[in-house]
């Protein structure tokens, strides 16, 4: 993999840049030009007079077929197509952090600098500040032997990040000159690596083609609980760093939400957060809130450490497809720097769905639904990127990815929610009866999965409490009992069940509605940090436990399900975080008064 | 709405008529998109546009249809340029079919500029985020599933329900509180029966809004093939009413369903691969570069906002119009043919419904600082209430506890007096408000779990 990343590197420099062919046919994004004998796959070219960019995407002799990433209307056949020698690659330094950009990369300010409030076709901005000047800080000396992943020194990018400029994938050497601390554009040489006879100079920046995987040493298995302040993920379906996690879920179903939330409170170092395909409004959203949301861990805003892709549904479609490569390159740059990466992809049905669009445009033969047959193993690919490494350099870092699938008709068995859950370790099945009742987060308890469970167990058992495990499982067991029990109430109603299955549905209704709801609106409830939730439902699953022990002292079902304490349940989680341990307490020994008074009168 | 091309080279090498499509050869310097005129055997006109350029060949869609196209007199000349639409203020009050041409015997716009009709998307780092809560007078709506400036919120109705005349309603009564703005309604009809399009010209009429209006008709006996240019013909105009004349446009799109039908017509003719149920894979991307062009955009005073009309074929809303609009759009109004049969009017049901753009839209200094909540206090005991609704066709009423009856009446007196109201009823956003504190006093108090106590200490009756 890392000859092949080489290979693509190298040939940026080499002559075949410049050379013209001629457009033979345009029908929407995908276009054909001949006299392109020698152009390669996924090679980038300039198409037509204003220049659109487009990738080689099939080849035939010395006809090309290119899907370009801007709008073709008035191309004409006749017009040139001009090569430009790389694959789609992204540009990787200081000043990626805080930035929104297109999905080939391309920052929407600049662009809106240029074209103003509408996007138009042809604008050529680069995604980085070749003039802006970085204080650099040199970790390195003259002597010192270094390769592939070794810091040379570091810029402070944002107030919380630190960006580290590493040796590229493909070097190794001495340092034969590094500079001072100082002020440095990232064109400036910071330091020259003497390699045998053959000398290089090395910049903050460096570029990587999109489609193919930064190097690493290692995957190790994740272990790490990923916290994202969400009870119903963090206590039943945890999602490890370095994880996968799919959020399947019909329209209105809340994966918007819930990815924001991630974004907003999982404790990743960097977030990326690519909106593929997705609503306008949702990326201004984005934009807007995050400069003013303050980050829990550092107190600072979460902009400082988001990265944001937004190729909006009504943009170029095959920038879409591009958006998602060019979205976890990014991340895994920073994983590089030896830091814990999330990126949320919403949605990677609409990045299917640009597969599928360009394939039928190819004529290529259809698998299920229409989508090609690769479907499968292109986003088995794209997910096989996430991981907790060793890297190169001596370093660990991960990148956690979470996609949203749009189902068609919220039908789990279409395609691409199939062909994702067949990859992805953690499963958070949205449902729309959940969504009708106004439960949220609508995570339906028992359809979803985590396969991280024992792995995490002991991060549980270490920072908040070893016993976890335990009561997540009697967690569990209570709320699939529930099911069960409403099935027969379905038919029977509840009075012909027995009196502590009548209160099981009464304690049940307590974890589902108090706990497993969470309200992302709420200043207070949007986050719940894991002790927080630990004791939440230590004190709900006390509540079962005492109240099932006062049946058999023959205390009634009503005078329980009157209790005042289901109130006081009911608001635990509006304490804020500097009262809850206290406030905790006392509702837990007012429940166990109420409990000692019913079981004695 | 096209140039004089009398000088350009005329094409009479048609090799192929099939469906909506015909196909010319021995042509060069043809771009994608271009418009094209076709002249008839018969000497009379249509207009039509390349789906597909080659160095010698296009693939051409004709607007009005092939009938009476043959592959022997029949010439097509190019004209240059994509599909423009002449925009000015003169628009108002005016009224055009489906290709642009003005049909109300009023004299030609002089346009302050002719604009492509696919416009461009708006840059997302430009877009202004939407929070203006929108009074629209219907107690469901406002309380519930709030509209608000710059917002696409589409109607998902279905034959025989009364969606026109909730839309005419929210035209009539849409305002946003404490302001007096430019406001401008672009109605645009695509294979409706003239008979639904004469209700809404006539209640515009009746209030005066017609002469505020621009009017896109394509009606059910026009071709169909126009239908897939009519709505973007009326976004231009709403753009440039909206983001160059600082108007606050209320969009109306009916019935999108037809449209995604000329769509698959097109995509069968052209014999592409189809997606789900026969329409084209590109069917997402082909709507959201309709729907994304509602918004609002930073420094400046207009908005689009949008409603689009669709029904959904057999009620079924998993139908792929209804589904990848609903993925689109910022939430859905959903009409219910259940509460149309119980006689409620209007019978739009929380149950599926949503705006996604309410949280930011609500709340102190925007509605009232209990909205929040008691929206969703509403949904949930609405959503008990009909839960217990399917047990006791079961089981009986008398098997339930008092409780349970408490959320039956409820759900009774929900649907009878907060769903349904008249016509001409305006409430306003307080008296909404009110109406539900009032209806939640009928289950117990304590089960106001949704609500926050200050709230429950401040505005619960009694």
């Amino acid at each position: 993999m890392i000859n092949e990343a080489e290979e693509s590197i190298k040939k940026i420099s080499k002559p075949k840049k410049g050379e013209e062919g001629n457009i033979i046919k345009v029908a929407g994004p995908v276009v054909q030009a001949e006299n392109l004998r020698g152009a390669e796959m996924y090679e980038v070219v300039h198409v037509g007079e204003e220049g659109l960019i487009g990738e080689v995407i099939e080849l035939e002799e010395d006809v090309a077929t290119i899907q370009v990433y801007e709008e073709t209307g008035g191309v004409k056949p006749g017009e040139k197509v001009v090569r430009t020698g790389e694959p789609l690659s992204v540009e990787l330094g200081p000043g990626l952090i805080t930035e929104i950009y297109d999905g080939i990369q391309r920052p929407l300010d600049m662009i809106k600098d240029e074209t103003g409030d509408f996007i138009k076709r042809g604008v050529d901005v680069s995604p980085l500040e070749h003039e802006k000047k970085w204080e650099f800080k040199p970790s390195v000396d003259k002597g010192d032997d270094v390769s592939t992943g070794d810091i040379l020194g570091t810029v402070q990018e944002t107030n919380v990040v630190e960006h580290k400029v590493m040796i590229p994938p493909d070097k190794e050497g001495t340092v034969k000159e590094i500079v001072d601390q100082g002020e440095y554009t990232i064109d400036d040489t910071i330091a020259v690596i003497e390699d045998d006879d053959k000398e290089f100079e090395i910049t903050m920046v460096q570029r990587w083609p999109v489609r193919i995987g930064r190097p690493i040493a290692d995957k190790k298995a994740p272990g790490e609980l990923l916290i994202t302040g969400q009870r119903v993920l963090d206590t039943f379906f945890p999602l490890a760093k370095g994880g996968t996690a799919a959020i399947p879920g019909g329209f209105g179903t809340g994966k918007t939400v819930i990815q924001h939330q991630l974004a907003k409170w999982s404790d990743a170092d960097i977030v990326v957060y690519v909106g593929c395909g997705e609503r306008g409004n949702e990326m201004t959203e984005v934009l807007r809130d995050f400069p003013e949301l303050e980050d829990p861990r550092t107190g600072e805003p979460l902009m400082k450490r988001t990265i944001l892709i937004a190729n909006t549904s009504n943009m170029p479609v095959a920038a879409r497809e591009a958006s998602v490569y060019s979205g976890i390159t990014l991340a895994e740059y920073y994983r590089d720097m030896g830091y814990n990466v999330a990126l949320m992809a919403d949605s990677t049905s609409r990045w299917a769905e640009a597969l599928r669009e360009i394939s039928g445009r190819l004529e290529e033969m259809p698998g299920e639904e229409g989508y090609p047959a690769y479907l499968a193993s292109e986003l088995a690919a794209f997910y096989e990127r996430a991981g907790i490494c060793e890297l190169h350099g001596g370093r660990e870092g991960s990148v956690s990815v979470i996609g949203a699938v749009s189902p068609s008709g919220g039908d789990f068995s279409e395609p691409v929610t199939q062909n994702t859950l067949r990859i992805v370790q953690v499963f958070w099945a949205l449902d729309t009866e959940l969504r009708n009742k106004r439960h949220f987060p609508a995570i339906n308890w028992l359809k979803s999965y985590s396969l991280y469970l024992d792995q995490v167990a002991e991060w549980w058992g270490d920072n908040v409490n070893e016993n976890w495990h335990t009561l997540r499982r009697e967690g569990m067991k209570l709320l699939e009992k529930e099911d069960e029990l409403q099935e027969i109430v379905q038919l029977v109603g509840p009075d012909a069940l027995p009196r502590s299955d009548q209160f099981a549905l009464q304690a049940a209704r307590v974890l589902r509605e108090d706990f497993l709801q969470q309200n992302a609106f709420h200043d207070v409830d949007t986050y719940c940090e894991p002790e927080k939730q630990f004791r939440m439902l230590q004190i709900m699953m006390e509540f079962h436990d005492r109240g099932m022990k006062a049946l058999e002292e023959d205390v009634k079902v009503d005078d329980l399900a009157d209790m005042e304490v289901l109130e006081k349940l009911s608001r635990m989680s509006n304490v804020p975080s500097d009262k809850w341990e206290e406030k905790y307490g006392d509702i837990e020994m007012h429940m166990n008064k109420e409990f000692d008074e019913l079981m004695e009168g | 709405m096209v140039e004089d091309i009398s000088k350009r080279t005329e094409y009479r090498n048609v090799v192929e008529v099939s469906g909506p499509l015909m196909v010319v050869e021995g042509i060069s310097d043809v771009a994608y998109n271009e418009i094209a005129k076709i002249k008839l055997p018969s000497g009379e006109e249509r207009l039509g546009q390349v789906l597909e350029a080659r160095s010698n060949r296009a693939i051409i869609q004709v607007f009005a249809g092939t009938r009476g196209l043959d592959t022997d007199q029949t010439s097509v000349q190019f004209t240059g340029e994509v599909m423009k639409f002449g925009v000015s203020r003169e628009l108002l009050g005016r009224v055009f079919n489906g290709i642009g041409e003005p049909i109300d015997d009023s004299p030609d716009i002089i346009p302050e500029e002719r604009r492509d009709i696919n416009g461009d998307p708006i840059n997302p780092s430009a877009r202004e985020f939407p929070r203006e809560f929108i009074q629209t007078g219907l107690s469901t709506i406002d309380g519930m599933f709030t509209l608000v400036r710059g917002q696409k919120l589409p109607m998902f109705s279905a034959s025989g329900l009364p969606h026109n005349n909730v839309a005419a309603q929210i035209a009539r009564q849409a305002k946003v509180l404490g302001e007096e703005e430019e406001f401008a309604v672009v109605f645009c009809a695509m294979g409706i029966t003239s008979e639904e399009a004469n209700f809404f010209i006539n209640d515009f009429e009746r209030t005066g809004a017609l002469e505020r209006a621009v009017l896109f008709l394509n009606l059910a006996d026009d071709p169909a093939i126009e239908r897939t240019i009519i709505p973007r013909l009326a976004l231009t105009a709403a753009e440039y009413l909206a983001f160059d004349e600082g108007m606050q446009v209320l969009v109306i799109l009916s019935d999108m369903t037809n449209y995604c039908e000329a769509l698959r017509e097109i995509a069968a003719a052209r014999e592409e691969v189809p997606g789900r149920r026969g329409y084209p894979g590109y069917l997402y991307t082909d709507l959201a570069s309709i729907y994304e062009r509602a918004g609002r955009i930073l420094n400046r005073e207009g908005s689009i906002t949008m409603i689009p009309i669709l029904t959904m074929p057999d009620d079924d809303i998993t139908h792929p119009i209804p589904d990848l609009t609903g993925y689109i759009t910022e939430g859905q109004i959903v009409f219910s043919r259940e509460l149309h049969r119980k006689g409620i009017r209007p019978p739009i049901t929380p149950d599926g419904s949503l705006s996604r753009l309410m949280q930011q839209g609500i709340g102190e200094e925007r509605t009232r600082e209990d909205h929040s909540d008691v929206s969703n206090q509403l949904y949930a005991a609405y959503a008990e209430g009909n839960e217990l609704r399917d047990l006791v066709a079961v089981v009986g009423e008398e098997a339930l506890s008092e409780r349970d009856r408490t959320y039956l009446k409820f759900a009774e007196e929900f649907e009878e007096r907060f769903i349904a109201q008249g016509g001409d009823e305006d409430r306003s956003i307080d008296e909404t408000l009110d109406l539900a504190w009032e209806l939640l006093t009928i289950i117990p108090k304590r089960d106001l779990k949704r609500i926050d106590e200050r709230f429950i200490d401040k505005y619960y009756p009694g």
